[in-house]
């Protein structure tokens, strides 16, 4: 079930400050007394999820233990965009050690805390998709099998990005990147490859696993609140667009990290001990094209004739996720509810935006009187 | 107080003296007596606070060090070999972070081929990697530079890697005067960090720097690096006047004051040595010896001074620089450069090989009688016949097979020859 | 300085021997040194233990190749390994046999060493007897004491007390002593004879 009860898309923005909402349920984002944990002028490009994702998480881990955590980093975008030497964007103590260490440095951190007594300081640890799936696996594995009390995250932009776009064990089949290039029999990222970390964390039966995305903060905010409830391993995969990686707009960032989850691609859900204990259901369902003909890492999918028997394969594997996370709401059929336009830019409510419900009350009547329908 | 226990017992002992608050090890032999005691020892409280981190590879045991210590935890770990390399990128960044971590390295053969005797490769490896290098000839030492180096380590915001040969002595019973837990902390005081990571104020540790500072940032550490041969002297000053005796430092020479052969090696082989120059004084040749206790940085004056009234250098290396030579040799060859010594590169024990006194004495004859060039490296103990038979099949055959496999068929080695 | 080398198989305590044999002469106020050759664990593989025994401060670390004294804990070692490698005709043998030497076919051989110097001793018996099961490093060790003068029956026992607390260091002590009690007893019949 989605965070944010709100009904529809009132305020024409569904990100943060939606001033309708209580304050409790407003993003932390919208608060003036945000941490601000990854401060304005780091380097990162328009429109980069990585950031956002950053932000949001670290502010609420913040919020949630009275601004008592410690950041280790893997190396990545996140690391080198933050830190321009002799400049920092951090306002929390935070250490890049290596690539493939954040897990491990973690667990240090906070076996140190422990040792001196500490432990109402929290340990996060942070990492790109490269660092967490591929090169930081081992220290991974082995900080969630002590059960060290470490909160990790992954910021999932499917990619080497900050080496040039390389293809990474989270790079989903079919897309192009610096070296699976759409070229030769198979075009871009094979298939049958890649790893499912999310799954692979609940198979270590730790406390807590969840997977969220940018699109909604709320939610991912939630879920890092949640987290830093629990001691002991913790594991939260954020999806982030990278717009300049995948060829997408910078303005629709968002957009396809809200298209990823309501396609199926991404399955948003909360794990305990192992077992599934929440999943957040697609709101309308869209076929995966909606997502894929909006980034250029897809476009040999599209041109110079659509690859039908691809995009069918990804189809499938979006059909999948819904089938095993059961992520369609009960009234939903398995049917599209019709074709999704092409909107893009053209309203900001995008493709697949649902009218809003006849509501009575106040507030409903208010918003008809000021901003019509929105279609 | 005196006991008699195994190598590893005592320096467990040591360690969980010097109050490690974080412990982060992965096992390889010759390590493990070592960190199964510290592991026994957290355990029942002895050392307490303690967390002891069971990591999954020697990469994390370094990497957990570097994240309890930049948070400002005393943390300790031990590794040995393939282990060392396994961490080799961590090694650097600990250093290049300026990170007090204390780490026993149970010196122990590189493979391929796997080997898991002693000898000084993996130290030699790493030698470059900006950690102090500190050499135990003795058990005793072992235990002595532990304490010690949780000082200079601290003291110089720098890492310390104290070796001593593994199974040679970490496996070997002998008499330790064990220190009291009162001397240790009246020698080391708790851990006060230069930098930590800590709310109450926040810093930003490891960014990346570019061309335009990274220069100075690595003077800076070859320069801190360097005030280690003053600090050690001091430190192990301090040391005796607490502890009552003498141990560590930079370097300790053997009857050297009329010596006109100096014999020249590290850690435990010094013991032998020194029962051979005793034999060979009463025959009334003037030979000594040099033991090199800290290897890195390089006391470059201390091993001058040392050396050069000799006539004859004898340099004694478990390990060398395939392709090129000496290690240390090379190291003492800078160190006499201008002097009229002539300096032997003798490379010996590799892989656990025995070095005997027979062949020691024979060693130190040859060079005497001038039958050892002192160009090249020489093999102490080489089975030329087994090398040569090798090159031929080399030579002659299309596929003649791996060396390995070859010269063990060709020796008939059975596990149980005692050499 | 008087050298010790012990000979067995993996899984016979030849290590702990030779740590025990360095802790008795310890205890006795001497310096003593005890290591063995290493293999990758493995039980039933050939091992070596050595134990140096001196008055004043050991330095030399090499293996032992001119021992003083030879124990071997495993007689199918015999044929097989070279034990007596480096042995004076002046030295001490202690082979763990209910076998006589000259039934072991090596009559002649030990022939060359001083009699009162050379036994063979049933210790896997005497130690299936006194500690229920066939490690004989202990009760080697008890012979040895009473074999060569180098290290007393009571420091051998204090050893084995120390690192077998209570029942188990009970059996061991008893082990020992008996199997001391055999040598001497056996030497002083020779004497006798």
């Amino acid at each position: 079930m989605a965070e944010q009860q709100i009904k529809g898309y009132q305020t024409g923005t569904f990100v943060v400050g939606n001033r309708l909402l209580d304050p409790e349920q407003r993003s932390i984002q919208a608060r003036t007394e945000r941490s601000n944990t990854l401060t304005s002028g780091h380097r990162a490009c328009q429109g980069c999820g990585e950031a956002l994702g950053a932000r949001y998480t670290l502010d609420a881990a913040m919020r949630a233990t009275d601004g008592k955590v410690v950041a280790c980093n893997a190396t990545g975008c996140l690391e080198v965009f933050s830190t321009p030497y002799p400049e920092s964007s951090w306002q929390l103590p935070w250490i890049h050690s290596l690539f493939g260490n954040a897990p491990a440095v973690a667990a240090g951190v906070a076996a140190a805390l422990k040792a001196k007594g500490r432990e109402d300081i929290r340990v996060v640890g942070q990492a790109g998709d490269g660092g967490t799936v591929d090169i930081g696996f081992a220290c991974l594995s082995g900080m969630f099998e002590r059960n060290d009390d470490v909160l990790f995250v992954c910021y999932d932009n499917e990619g080497y990005m900050n080496t040039g776009v390389q293809r990474s064990g989270a790079t989903p089949p079919a897309a192009r990147t610096a070296n699976t290039k759409p070229v030769g029999q198979e075009p871009g990222n094979v298939f049958g490859q890649g790893k499912n970390v999310p799954m692979i964390a609940m198979a270590h039966e730790i406390p807590y696993v969840a997977t969220a995305t940018v699109a909604e903060p709320r939610d991912l905010e939630r879920k890092v609140e949640r987290a830093m409830e629990i001691r002991g391993a913790r594991y939260i995969h954020v999806f982030v667009p990278c717009p300049l990686g995948w060829g997408a707009a910078s303005k629709d960032t968002i957009r396809l990290a809200r298209l990823v989850k309501e396609t199926g691609i991404f399955p948003v859900f909360e794990a305990e001990e192992g077992e599934v204990t929440g999943v957040s259901k697609i709101r309308r369902r869209v076929a995966v094209t909606e997502y894929l003909k909006l980034q250029r890492r897809y476009a040999h999918l599209f041109k110079p004739e659509v690859n039908t028997e691809v995009i069918a394969r990804l189809q499938a594997g979006a059909d999948r996720n819904i089938r095993r996370f059961d992520l369609l709401a009960d009234d939903e059929g398995a049917e599209f509810p019709g074709e999704a336009t092409d909107q893009a830019g053209e309203s900001e409510s995008g493709p697949g935006t649902p009218p809003i419900p006849e509501a009575d009350g106040q507030t409903a009547g208010m918003l008809r009187d000021t901003h019509g329908n929105p279609r | 107080m005196l006991e008699q226990l195994e190598g590893s017992q005592a320096v467990a002992r040591a360690v969980g003296m010097c109050r490690p608050q974080v412990i982060a090890a992965y096992p390889i032999s010759p390590q493990t007596h070592i960190v199964e005691a510290l592991s026994d020892m957290v355990l029942t409280g002895d050392i307490d606070p303690c967390e002891y981190l069971m990591v999954e590879s020697e990469f994390a045991a370094m990497s957990a060090c570097i994240g309890a210590c930049a948070a400002g935890a005393r943390t300790y770990t031990a590794t040995a070999s393939q282990g060392l390399l396994f961490m080799a990128e961590a090694l650097y960044n600990a250093s290049g972070l300026g990170l007090p971590i204390v780490m026993t390295l149970a010196n122990r053969a590189i493979g391929a081929p796997i080997n898991i005797w002693n000898d000084h490769s993996d130290s030699m490896s790493q030698r470059d990697s900006g950690w102090i290098q500190l050499f135990a000839e003795t058990n005793q030492e072992a235990v002595d530079l532990h304490i010690q180096a949780y000082c200079l380590a601290e003291e110089l915001s720098l890492p310390v890697m104290v070796c001593m040969d593994g199974f040679i002595l970490t496996h070997a019973f002998e008499q330790v005067d064990l220190p009291t837990q009162e001397q240790v902390d009246s020698f080391l005081p708790p851990f006060e960090p230069r930098q930590m990571l800590d709310p109450a104020e926040p810093m930003t540790i490891g960014a990346m720097v570019g061309p335009e500072a990274f220069t100075e940032v690595k003077y800076l550490m070859h320069a801190k690096q360097l005030q280690a041969l003053d600090a050690i002297p001091e430190i192990t000053a301090d040391f005796t006047g607490i502890f009552g005796r003498e141990s560590g430092g930079l370097v300790r020479g053997y009857r050297l004051e009329d010596a006109e052969t100096v014999v020249v090696a590290l850690g435990s082989v010094l013991g032998t040595i020194e029962d051979v120059i005793d034999e060979l004084r009463e025959q009334g040749v003037k030979i000594g010896a040099l033991s090199i206790k800290c290897f890195r940085p390089w006391p470059i004056d201390e091993v001058r001074e040392a050396l050069e009234g000799a006539e004859r250098v004898v340099v004694i290396e478990k390990a060398f620089a395939v392709g090129a030579g000496g290690i240390v040799g090379q190291n003492v060859r800078l160190a006499l450069s201008g002097c009229e010594s002539t300096v032997y590169d003798i490379v010996a024990g590799l892989g656990g090989r025995p070095i005997t006194r027979k062949s020691l004495g024979t060693l130190f004859e040859d060079v005497l009688e001038g039958r050892i060039e002192p160009t090249g490296l020489h093999f102490l103990d080489l089975k030329k016949d087994v090398v040569e038979r090798e090159i031929s099949r080399m030579e002659h055959g299309k596929k003649p097979g791996p060396h390995a496999e070859n010269i063990l068929r060709d020796i008939g080695t059975v596990a149980s020859d005692s050499h | 300085m008087f050298q010790v080398r012990i000979h067995g198989r993996g899984g016979q305590g030849v290590v702990t021997a030779s740590e025990l044999l360095s802790v008795a002469a310890f205890d006795e106020g001497k310096h003593a040194q005890a290591f063995p050759t290493f293999g990758s664990e493995r039980t039933g593989a050939p091992v070596v233990s050595f134990c140096r025994i001196d008055d004043r401060e050991i330095r030399t670390r090499e293996p032992i190749s001119q021992p003083d004294a030879v124990i071997i804990q495993d007689p199918t070692l015999l044929h097989q390994v070279d034990l007596f490698g480096g042995l004076d005709p002046d030295g001490y043998i202690l082979l763990n046999s209910e076998r006589g030497f000259d039934e072991l076919d090596i009559g002649e051989f030990i022939a060359g060493f001083r009699p009162e110097r050379v036994r063979t001793m049933p210790a896997t018996a005497i130690a299936r007897e006194h500690l229920g099961r066939p490690m004989p490093n202990s009760v080697l060790l008890g012979g040895f004491a009473g074999l060569c003068d180098v290290i007393g029956l009571d420091a051998v026992t204090q050893a084995l007390r120390d690192r077998f607390p209570g029942k188990v260091g009970d059996m061991n002590t008893t082990a020992a002593t008996v199997a001391c009690e055999f040598i001497q007893a056996s030497l002083s019949e020779s004497a006798h004879a």
